[in-house]
């Protein structure tokens, strides 16, 4: 029983990263439509980022909140730059950019920092935290922590600021929010810039577990993939939702199916996609497209 | 003129195809097998994506599975290998087809996401069934030799026999898109629900192009087993299955030339890449990924096809 708490709440810290990215990923789903692949070498390229500050000597939050400014910018200029002039082509035609924008934070990673795996800091105490007979790893705890303030801050900002409430605007509807005066272009950047920094705390989170390397978020993408899936690319407290149960998941069936082990974790997260797309697309708390004719 | 251009231009291709072996070093030859391998697994995926609409991140299973049907067969029972290609084929073809029923619930996004897991599990998968697949060490083939006392090298044999697959295969589905069936699969493509009231099975189109699609892969992926001499899971993982991704839509989608086109970019535009910058290759590949599409949206048959279209008609002006 307690192996089983415990492994919970490991799930949870790593279903709580997994669902971060998901979010991200729907955050500029739904506003462009565009499945973002690129989002995990931006949140790797952020972490990186973070360790070249921390190693020049600034304290860890200092390097924290730099990161997060910086992803931001980075995340704006991306779409100004790269997406922008392909605003209205065709889907296959985005996802290619992406595609070549996945290859080349990838690669220029690994010619700065090298693809040596790298320690990264946790902001949080070595120490276990004890309760009983159960043991929890304190960044475990504080991952979860900080992922719920993210999206808390998150959910506040979109619900109850003007800039968000003209951000969900632009996303649902851009012909009438132009007619509104709302700058439709430049909610897509902040849309960018905001999902960059939702991936960058999800990849300092995820960076003390996995450690640093230029590769390290390709797994977790796919488990975001999936966390998307289970909970509905149109929702995203359904994306967070889906996260935190795929992560939990991938934990207990780790630890208790024998035949898994290792070996085939991500073959669970085809498995689970599969079985959502088969028995409800839309996700858990998707909503159905419908199409008019 | 402009009628029998295209002829023409099939007519030049092939000529320069066939001098290949008595131009260039044994090295390229293979490298030009392996564009030729690359073309057939590409025109498999744009029926697929380019014609019916269905967007597949993860043909490079398919790839995958002809690979290890004609490396088991030759390894275990020793198989011809001409026999082992055509079993690739079918294997593919069915395996193709039953992924395709599920998948026909799926559209553009979600069935992009449903492939994209699918090749992402299919090294984990191959490595599980040590027992048939050798786990991570692979099966390592010998290179056919050629047949008949031919005076040539098997790296020249194994070009002339991918070739004449490949021609058989561009013919074949030449004639298949052309035709009734073509229109059927471009059709769904373009409106599925017209398509329906027009009497097209939409159902069964999709699963047919699904498994004919992966068969063309799986072929590609035997001769690739047969060229390369050695199967190993992790040359079949996720990033194979986006080449071919990158291939079809630079080549150009619907288009059968397009295949060609874009087997030549994912072959040799990485070696360029190397050449440019040995620190960072992949990323001036990226760089050259995302101007390809800024500058010709349409892939590179697109923008022949436009350059063609603007040049006759001056032409035509100027006689007139």
């Amino acid at each position: 029983m307690d192996i089983l708490i415990q492994q919970v709440i490991s799930g949870l810290a790593t279903g709580g990263i997994y669902g971060s990215v998901a979010l991200a990923l729907v955050m500029i789903y739904q506003a462009t439509d565009v499945v973002n692949y690129a989002q995990g070498e931006m949140a790797m390229f952020s972490t990186y980022l973070a360790w070249t500050m921390i190693n020049a000597g600034l304290p860890y939050w200092v390097a924290f909140f730099g990161t997060l400014v910086l992803s931001f910018v980075g995340g704006v200029l991306i779409e100004r730059i790269v997406i922008r002039p392909v605003e209205g082509a065709p889907i296959l035609t985005i996802v290619i950019v992406c595609i070549g924008l996945l290859v080349i934070l990838n690669s220029v990673a690994g010619w700065i920092y090298s693809y040596i795996q790298k320690p990264f800091p946790s902001p949080f105490p070595a120490r276990p935290i004890k309760i009983g007979n159960v043991v929890f790893g304190a960044h475990d705890v504080g991952a979860i922590a900080v992922t719920l303030i993210v999206l808390a801050l998150l959910y506040v900002f979109f619900r109850f600021t003007t800039l968000g409430l003209a951000m969900r605007a632009a996303a649902q509807n851009p012909a009438s929010s132009r007619l509104c005066g709302i700058r439709v272009g430049w909610m897509l950047a902040i849309g960018w810039g905001l999902a960059a920094l939702v991936g960058a705390v999800a990849g300092m989170m995820v960076a003390p577990i996995v450690f640093l390397d230029p590769n390290m978020m390709a797994g977790i993408l796919i488990y975001a993939f999936a966390s998307a899936t289970l909970g509905g690319f149109t929702s995203p407290g359904g994306a967070v939702l889906g996260g935190l149960i795929v992560g939990v998941i991938e934990n207990i069936v780790g630890t208790y199916v024998s035949f898994i082990g290792t070996e085939l974790k991500l073959t669970v997260a085809l498995a689970l996609i599969l079985v959502v797309l088969v028995f409800k697309p839309s996700g858990l708390f998707g909503r159905v497209a419908v199409h008019r004719v | 003129m402009t009628r029998r251009a295209p002829l023409l231009a099939v007519a030049v291709a092939l000529a320069v195809a066939l001098s290949l072996p008595l131009l260039v070093s044994n090295f390229r030859l293979f490298q030009f097998t392996q564009v030729g391998i690359y073309a057939i697994a590409l025109l498999g995926l744009n029926m697929l994506t380019g014609y019916n609409g269905q967007i597949s991140l993860g043909h490079g299973a398919f790839y995958a599975v002809g690979a290890y049907t004609t490396a088991i067969m030759i390894d275990r029972w020793q198989v011809p290998y001409p026999v082992t290609i055509v079993a690739a084929g079918v294997v593919c073809l069915v395996v193709g087809f039953l992924f395709g029923i599920p998948a026909l619930r799926l559209e553009g996004l979600y069935l992009a996401l449903a492939t994209f897991a699918l090749a992402l599990a299919v090294p984990q998968i191959l490595k599980y069934f040590e027992h048939w697949t050798g786990g991570s060490q692979g099966i390592v083939l010998s290179k056919p030799a050629p047949p008949w006392g031919l005076k040539i090298s098997p790296d020249q044999w194994l070009y002339l026999f991918t070739l004449a697959i490949l021609v058989v295969l561009f013919v074949l589905a030449r004639n298949l898109l052309a035709g009734r069936t073509g229109r059927a699969i471009v059709a769904i493509r373009d409106n599925p629900i017209a398509a329906q009231a027009m009497g097209v099975n939409t159902a069964l189109y999709k699963s047919l192009t699904f498994g004919v699609s992966a068969a063309y892969t799986g072929v590609a992926g035997a001769l690739s087993a047969l060229a390369i001499a050695f199967v190993a899971p992790d040359s079949f993982d996720v990033f194979r299955s986006i080449t071919f991704l990158v291939g079809i839509v630079i080549g150009g989608l619907a288009s059968i030339s397009g295949a060609i086109f874009g087997a030549l970019f994912i072959q040799f535009v990485p070696n360029w890449a190397q050449d440019i910058s040995k620190a960072a290759p992949w990323a001036i590949y990226g760089v050259f990924l995302i101007v390809f599409m800024y500058v010709m949206p349409r892939g590179i048959a697109g923008a022949l096809r436009l350059a063609f279209a603007r040049a006759t008609r001056r032409g035509t002006a100027e006689s007139a």
